[in-house]
């Protein structure tokens, strides 16, 4: 027998040791995936890729920036004009917080859209909203790092919801603060936890990886692969598919950071904070308005809080509250119109959030976050029961025969 | 100090709450610029001469921090003259090995010169107000370039009936619309060595183009940047979707 060449018999010799290359290859080239799916289902690892990038990016913003009340703001105009492609670097992480709240929403919407979390991938769902709660964490401590007019302002009226908590309220908010305003403390304090929270996302990710290599992917059709052949290897099928999706989004991104990169931004956070003036028109990052507006639909404090937080929290029960037993839209006539509605529902939500809450926008904001939590606790639950769903097809072959 | 600072949220909840009504502005006009789009660039004369204007007429009250002198390469001016700018100006340095401040012609590593030396000498010499500084103003404001551009030639008399405290200006530009900075440009106020008659207008537009670049040195470098970063990625996204569709012609076709 001839020799092996030496890089065969050097993986080899690691494999034995340590199964790098085995698990690569179960991961990948052995992985079956439907071969059914959509652009949609590369939402999922285009999110993973973005993490890496904003990571990335976001150490080397790190060694330039100071987390120092008095000298934040000039640091970040530092890393803007003086450090070498600084402005490359800041731009990417800041419109890539955008586009990583584009890419994760579509890719929950999917999720909603094909009843991806039904069993059993009730906690790979889960793990996902796990994850979307600290993105919004650590988003909204980033937008704090700059420290311009719209990052105290934006960090004193979010971390003031906090008040409304009966009692304890005000001592939590002193406690966040690190004082009694809004100050270096919170700065500092908010620039380690933005440090950290991607790490704890990185390990999150790694099990909502677990759980969806379980079960592997869900698919238009939502009903599991019956054939090997219903099948493809993730490697090269679905890495080459994300590969040119990635291309597609890496236009996207540069279209964003070259030719328009303030774009998602407010110019007023370009003004140093400034505890003595306040914004005629304080609102949070685009990403955040839709909960902003259901947080003002209430004329109650505190009912306005519960009720927004209620609105990321009712997420982790979907898997329940939709008692279907047919996953994709695809044969739920009714379902598919509530679910189109509510995707129009969230963008008027986010309408109302970027307007002040006066004349008709109060109405039109009830109206929307009304319909927001029917869409969760009253169409989910209703439709599960007297919904009458088209014929599911009994296998990917006989989906095929459909559509032709 | 907990009450005050409750007291200030509770103001800036209401305030944008309310902002609708208090928004007492009339939109910027809108100019056709040279920097704008995917491939402008800054007009080296337009640049110069905005200098120009900043350094005779906006320097007396507005600093401009995040630029040093270094910068004006950026406008074309050669080492040699941005050494004879810097030296115009006395910096104060030190301390010395003797721990005595002193003070030296500036250099051109030297940020800007500051009108004030902090910002309560400057209200104290501006009837309370405080000059902005102007290195972000354009990022810093809606439409910024536009915003800058209106707000100098904006000046008006008051509509009847409206009554201005004394060292306040109407321009209706200004959120507002009492603004305490003094009309800044008439005609003729510079003499720019291009030959240039310097209307209103034209001090205007060349140093809102000025202060433009100042708010973001790197504006050409980004925009060029972007044009090759795009060609480069559009032929690479397009080979993969032919190695995508190659790839896929195993199990569809």
């Amino acid at each position: 027998m001839a020799k092996q060449p030496i890089h065969t018999r050097l993986v080899k010799w690691i494999d034995y040791r340590l199964p790098v290359f085995t698990f690569l290859s179960h991961a990948l080239e052995k992985y079956p995936t439907p071969r059914n799916l959509n652009y949609l289902w590369s939402f999922g690892s285009l999110a993973g890729i973005i993490l890496v990038l904003m990571m990335a990016t976001g150490i080397f913003l790190a060694m330039h920036y100071d987390p120092n009340a008095q000298y934040a703001f000039s640091s970040v105009e530092h890393i803007m004009r003086d450090v070498n492609y600084g402005w490359l670097i800041r731009y990417l992480h800041m419109n890539g917080a955008s586009l990583f709240f584009i890419v994760v929403y579509i890719h929950m919407l999917r999720g909603l859209y094909y009843g991806s979390y039904k069993k059993p991938r009730e906690l790979l769902w889960i793990m996902g909203v796990v994850i979307f709660l600290i993105m919004m964490a650590t988003a909204f401590m980033g937008y704090v790092l700059p420290w311009g007019q719209m990052s105290f302002w934006g960090a004193t009226v979010i971390t003031n919801l906090f008040s409304a908590i009966p009692i304890i309220g005000e001592s939590i908010v002193s406690w966040l603060w690190g004082g009694f305003a809004v100050g270096g403390p919170t700065l500092n304090r908010f620039y380690a936890l933005h440090y950290l929270f991607p790490f704890l996302i990185v390990a999150i990710v790694g099990l909502h990886l677990i759980a969806l290599h379980q079960h592997r992917s869900n698919n238009p059709i939502g009903i599991e692969p019956t054939k090997p052949k219903d099948c493809v290897p993730f490697h090269p099928f679905y890495t080459i598919k994300d590969l040119f999706c990635l291309g597609v989004f890496a236009l996207v991104l540069s279209a964003f950071i070259f030719f328009m990169p303030n774009f998602f931004g407010e110019a007023v956070n370009y003004d140093p904070a400034n505890p003595l003036v306040t914004p005629a028109h304080i609102v949070p990052e685009w990403y955040f308005l839709p909960y902003y507006a259901i947080l003002r639909a209430v004329p109650s404090k505190l009912g306005g809080v519960v009720l927004m937080f209620a609105s990321v929290f009712v997420l982790f029960v979907v898997p329940w509250l939709d008692t279907c037993k047919v996953k994709s839209a695809r044969y739920r006539p009714l379902y598919r119109i509530v679910f189109w509605t509510f995707l129009a529902d969230c963008i008027v939500l986010g309408w109302v959030g970027a307007n002040p809450p006066e004349g008709y926008f109060i109405l039109i904001g009830r109206l929307a976050t009304v319909y927001y939590f029917a869409f969760f606790v009253l169409f989910m639950p209703l439709l599960g029961k007297f919904e009458r769903t088209l014929p599911v097809p009994e296998s990917f072959d006989a989906a095929k025969r459909c559509r032709l | 100090m907990k009450r005050f600072s409750g007291i200030l949220i509770a103001i800036g909840i209401f305030a944008s709450f309310g902002v609708g009504a208090m928004e007492d502005v009339r939109a910027p006009l809108q100019r056709e610029w040279s920097f704008a789009g995917p491939f402008g660039t800054f007009d080296r004369g337009q640049l110069q001469r905005g200098f120009q204007v900043y350094k005779e007429v906006c320097a007396a009250c507005h600093g401009l921090n995040y630029i040093s002198y270094r910068n004006l390469i950026d406008l074309g001016f050669s080492p040699t003259e941005i050494k004879a700018i810097a030296a115009e100006y006395t910096v104060k340095d030190g301390p010395n090995d003797l721990g005595e401040f002193y003070e030296r012609p500036g250099r051109p590593t030297d940020r800007f010169f500051r009108p004030f030396d902090n910002d309560q000498a400057a209200r104290a010499a501006n009837n309370g107000a405080l000059p902005v500084d102007l290195s972000l103003v354009v990022k810093a404001r809606e439409n910024g370039s536009d915003y800058v551009y209106s707000l100098l030639t904006g000046y008006e008399n008051p509509p009847p009936g409206k009554e201005l405290p004394p060292g306040r200006f109407y321009n209706p530009y200004f959120p507002g619309g009492e603004i305490s900075m003094t009309p800044p440009l008439h005609a003729d106020l510079v003499s720019f060595s291009d030959g240039t008659r310097a209307s209103v207008d034209q001090m205007a537009t060349d140093v809102t183009v000025f202060l433009t670049w100042a708010s973001e040195p790197t504006m050409e470098q980004r925009k060029k940047m972007g044009v090759t970063t795009i060609i480069y990625l559009f032929f690479f996204t397009f080979i993969l979707y032919l190695l995508m569709k190659r790839i896929w012609r195993r199990v569809d076709g």
